[in-house]
């Protein structure tokens, strides 16, 4: 993915890193470090961006975003573990373009699977998996990183 | 009185009407949660779309300027659409009964009441008659609770000391027995297994049985500050007052006013506290409330995020409103 990504974004001084709470966060350390950027990473827990919240109320356990840098005319690289809706990538460009104008978003995922429901798609992609509707892949960490595939009821 | 007015069948926060009642599990919510509010100041746009879309009522039968605002604004932040009614300037002048009030603004779609009144207990009364998706928020009732007040001054010591109450001694200085915010202070702070928690003050502004609520009291300022991390200093509340329970106000600042040869006896790092509105020269010195020592701007500024916390955790879900037409 870091090879993916070197070749699509050009990576200088205007570029930052983005983590999405909580596997997100974990898959970005490690493009971080790998790809040497500059700026620290930053990270966005899209609780308060989230669609569903009239239907299922807060999510209790919330923990601040932080974003050491200003986003404004920074490329920004965001990243998750699993793409699978789209409504978790949709809150967190509402939420970045909340705290500034970013010149551009690239969107790099470690697993990308079925099941869009919005016009959303990743530049970089780590696997993709084919899931049954009733399926759900999920990441556990932070040591070991590990994708679990789970029936829902 | 059900103490589980307050918590849902869930676990979860229904209405936010006193400490007691509640647990330490659901009180760090409310303070790591409004740990992720005080970040949205950060943003340049300082506003969630949490409560997109929802009303909320300031519903004041009591003069504030503070928890008024700062209630409007976090419920701005949140996207909500406020309404302030004073009751002063409206119908309860021209007879309407409260629960009257109440209907009529609930036939306007509202999904939650922040309330003050001089009357203990309003809170409560209000939470039991309201319908079952609307939520409640005490913003300070008679001399009873003012939670939200509490949470936030607790937020600022730990922000302040960190997360570790136990190894802190708080001291509650000034008029106890008329404050609501003392009383919830000290509930709050004996659940999180605060170290030790003094309440300072002449015997005529200590309730009777204070000792009960797991408080030393002290008489003398000198020895109730000694070696204190944390000194939250109260408003004397002369309109609460009945008859003479202080000889005057300068003879009040003599002996309990805050002034920085008395703040010597306590902690070299001692927070300096105050809910607001200052009373300077009774209460305390202005070197004191503007000096190194106070937090007390920063107090105001918490009680957006804490008040966003508490706003978001109990507004409820819309789908027990779907019966509702």
């Amino acid at each position: 993915m870091a090879g993916e990504l070197r070749e699509r974004v050009s990576i200088d001084g205007q570029t930052a890193m983005v983590g999405i709470h909580t596997g997100g966060v974990w898959v970005a350390q490690r493009l971080h470090s790998l790809l040497g950027i500059n700026e620290p990473l930053g990270v966005l827990d899209i609780s308060f961006y989230r669609d569903d919240f009239t239907r299922i109320g807060m999510n209790p356990q919330v923990r601040p975003s932080q974003l050491p840098f200003s986003v404004d005319d920074r490329h920004i690289i965001l990243v998750d573990d699993v793409l699978h809706t789209g409504r978790t990538i949709r809150a967190a460009m509402n939420e970045l373009f909340d705290y500034g104008r970013p010149a551009s978003i690239t969107l790099a995922v470690l697993v990308e699977r079925d099941g869009r429901e919005l016009p959303i798609e990743a530049a970089v992609t780590g696997q993709h998996m084919e899931l049954g509707e009733q399926e759900h892949v999920k990441l556990t960490g932070p040591e070991p990183l590990q994708l679990e595939i789970n029936r829902a009821p | 009185m059900s103490v589980n007015l307050q918590i849902g069948e869930d676990g979860r926060l229904r209405h936010f009407l006193s400490i007691e009642g509640l647990n330490r599990a659901l009180l760090t919510e409310i303070l790591d949660t409004a740990e992720s509010f005080a970040g949205v100041t950060e943003q340049s746009v300082k506003k969630v779309p949490l409560l997109r879309g929802r009303t909320i009522v300031n519903l004041f039968f009591e003069a504030s300027t503070r928890t008024r605002t700062t209630f409007e604004l976090a419920a701005k932040r949140l996207s909500a659409d406020v309404l302030n009614i004073n009751i002063s300037a409206s119908s309860a002048v021209k007879g309407e009964t409260l629960l009257d009030t109440l209907r009529n603004l609930e036939a306007m779609h509202v999904d939650m009441f922040v309330v003050r009144h001089a009357d203990s207990g309003t809170a409560h009364f209000i939470a039991r008659h309201v319908q079952p998706h609307v939520s409640v928020i005490n913003a300070g009732d008679g001399r009873h609770a003012h939670p939200t007040q509490a949470m936030l001054d607790i937020f600022t010591i730990r922000r302040e000391k960190g997360p570790d109450f136990g190894r802190l001694t708080v001291a509650i200085v000034g008029d106890i027995a008329h404050s609501r915010v003392a009383r919830s202070q000290i509930h709050a702070l004996n659940l999180l297994n605060v170290g030790e928690l003094r309440v300072v003050a002449p015997r005529t502004l200590i309730p009777a049985h204070v000792e009960s609520l797991g408080v030393r009291v002290f008489h003398d300022l000198h020895e109730g500050l000694r070696d204190a991390d944390v000194v939250i200093m109260l408003r004397l509340q002369r309109e609460r007052m009945e008859g003479a329970m202080l000889p005057s106000e300068h003879e009040y600042y003599r002996l309990y006013g805050l002034t920085r040869e008395r703040l010597a006896t306590a902690k070299p790092d001692v927070t300096v506290m105050h809910p607001g509105p200052i009373n300077r020269g009774v209460e305390m010195d202005s070197h004191v409330a503007d000096g190194p020592h106070s937090v007390i701007l920063e107090q105001v500024t918490y009680g957006i995020a804490t008040r966003m916390a508490v706003m978001s955790m109990a507004m409820h879900p819309v789908t027990g409103q779907e019966s509702h037409d």
